[in-house]
């Protein structure tokens, strides 16, 4: 039963990207008082290390899946590899006929039935891990091989190793940055959380994506809070999602003024919040508040 | 011309972009098509308004066994490479939601007892905005998988002079599968440190897929250099500049065009198209 574990997981994801996920994150991890691990789960475009810092203590290599390639020596051009290939995955070049990598989803129908088994199918490796120390806590984080596939597999080895880490050093808190949309990486993050975490602006673009993650979050059942961030931005908006959140029964844990300290300290390499005294870090503080009280 | 707008980081500006090249091409006698590609989250239509004349639902062909005809070979099983079927000892389980739509489970099974159904992964929607042709995906909810409807989606494209795809953010399979028609990748950066390791990433992907890119700097005055600085090292063209301007972002806070409250912008937008061009 989830309620029995002894820590608990909560991963703020977005639907829109570029609403602030990532700021977040590295200010929440750093205002923690119980000591907490951290995922970076936005694996295709990860970024919180470069405010984390981290010392990277453990790597590995990530495979998900498999990749065809044709050897061009075996192959007669019959053309069967690209007559059963669903992914448009197979293109003529000269006679033969070559396998796209960047197409190729690793199903091996090609190197089944190929009449002259001219086709290699085998591991590859789509990426990399990491388990780093930081100054906020153990991260769990990875790089994503550049027009890779798999990206929710990898995240769920993340999230597998962040419990492992969570037990073995008795943290109570998991705290995953997930990845923007509704696809894959954004599911593998939030399936048996604890609680989702919903960053969002107040645009009529950020509060179509609010409603439509907003549903994925219901979907698998887990329990939405909702932070709105620029919400200086367009007071309407914002009282537009603040009552979308009322009708879904999604807690609204706090609204982030508009404001330029969140590039200043980007760019310093700290939070927000470790940036100096602000009434943006106040404001983040009482959304961390809000927060630990949903998560009680 | 098929031009697509991407970027590494979420939130760059690639629909903002898309939709006002869009709007000033269309005015400028062009035929133009915006397809959103983003079938997660599509905005352009917040901003296109279109209406919409035709929704066509889109489907992954997955397993359906077929127990009278099925004799527990385990050939299904062999195949998958997503454990989206396992042949047990007395039945055979499908997880639809995994399958890849790839065929081999039918294709292998002796006794032809494997049908495909569909599994439903969204709808594609045709229409009109003015003069541009509007095409949009929009994944279903609970669905994992885009790349799939974004194919589907690409197939769909009506015929145009322009074709603007509007992608989703990222550098991995949804946005390979959405930009692998492009004739020319627009990348959208800002430029902070977050913004420079994603565009480092997105440059990376399109070196890959060896498509001609230039790179455009949204809210160009904050942040840093760095992203400027990396560009002129790289020997990355700077196509448009955009700097950070609180009524542009009220502006697109409600889903109004940069062009429509800054028409001042019209000229850069050709200008955009214009070195585009020159870029191929």
């Amino acid at each position: 039963m989830l309620s029995s574990r002894p820590f608990k997981e909560l991963v703020i994801i977005s639907g829109k990207g570029g609403t602030g996920k990532t700021s977040l994150v590295a200010s929440l991890v750093s205002l923690n008082e119980t000591t907490n691990v951290i995922a970076d789960c936005d694996v295709d475009a990860a970024d919180l290390h470069l405010i984390l810092a981290p010392k990277i203590k453990q790597r590995d290599t990530f495979s998900g899946g498999k990749m065809a390639s044709i050897v061009a020596e075996k192959c007669s051009g019959c053309g069967k590899c690209a007559e059963l290939c669903r992914f448009g995955a197979i293109v003529p070049t000269g006679n033969i006929f070559r396998i796209e990598e960047t197409g190729c989803e690793g199903c091996g129908v090609c190197a089944h039935f190929c009449p002259e088994q001219a086709i290699d199918y085998s591991s590859v490796i789509n990426g990399e891990w990491f388990v780093s120390n930081t100054r906020c806590g153990p991260l769990v984080h990875a790089k994503l091989g550049i027009a890779e596939e798999n990206s929710g597999k990898l995240v769920s080895l993340l999230r597998a190793r962040a419990k492992k880490i969570a037990l073995a050093e008795g943290h109570k808190t998991i705290i995953i940055d997930g990845a923007p949309g509704i696809g894959c990486p954004v599911i593998a993050s939030i399936t048996g959380a604890n609680l989702v975490l919903i960053v969002t602006e107040p645009t009529l673009s950020g509060l179509h994506d609010l409603e439509r993650v907003g549903e994925l979050a219901g979907h698998f059942k887990i329990p939405v809070s909702v932070c709105i961030n620029k919400f200086d931005l367009n007071e309407d908006v914002t009282r537009m999602i603040t009552t979308l959140a009322s009708v879904e029964g999604w807690k609204v844990c706090g609204k982030i003024s508009y404001d330029p300290i969140f590039t200043k300290a980007q760019v310093a390499g700290v939070s927000v919040v470790e940036y100096g005294e602000s009434r943006v870090a106040d404001e983040i503080r009482s959304v961390w508040n809000e927060v630990v009280t949903t998560f009680a | 011309m098929k031009i697509a707008i991407a970027s590494g980081k979420g939130g760059t500006g690639k629909t903002t972009i898309a939709i006002n090249m869009a709007l000033v091409l269309s005015d400028n006698e062009h035929g133009v098509t915006y397809v959103d590609c983003d079938v997660e989250e599509p905005n352009g239509h917040i901003f296109l308004k279109p209406q919409i004349t035709e929704v066509v639902p889109s489907f992954v062909p997955v397993p359906e066994v077929d127990k009278e005809k099925c004799n527990l070979c385990g050939e299904c099983g062999e195949i998958c490479a997503y454990s989206a079927i396992i042949p047990m000892k007395d039945n055979v389980l499908v997880f639809p939601e995994l399958c890849h739509g790839c065929g081999g489970c039918s294709l292998v099974c002796p006794e032809n007892a494997i049908n495909e159904v569909g599994r439903s992964l969204g709808v594609i929607e045709c229409g009109t905005a003015g003069n541009i042709k509007f095409i949009q995906g929009r994944l279903r909810i609970g669905e994992a998988m885009s790349p799939p409807l974004i194919r589907e989606l690409l197939k769909k494209i009506p015929e145009s002079d322009i074709v603007i795809l509007d992608s989703p953010p990222g550098t991995s399979c949804p946005v390979i599968a959405a930009i692998k028609p492009a004739d020319m990748v627009l990348l959208v950066t800002e430029p902070t440190p977050f913004g420079l390791n994603d565009l480092k990433l997105a440059v990376e992907m399109v070196r890959k897929l060896q498509l001609p890119f230039g790179v455009i700097i949204n809210r160009c005055d904050l942040g840093n250099d760095d992203v400027l600085e990396y560009c002129k090292r790289e020997e990355i063209d700077i196509l448009l500049e955009i700097p950070n301007e609180r009524r542009i972002a009220e502006a697109y806070s409600r889903g109004q065009t940069l062009v429509e409250e800054l028409p001042e912008y019209r000229e850069r937008f050709v200008e955009l198209f214009e070195k585009c061009k020159k870029g191929l």
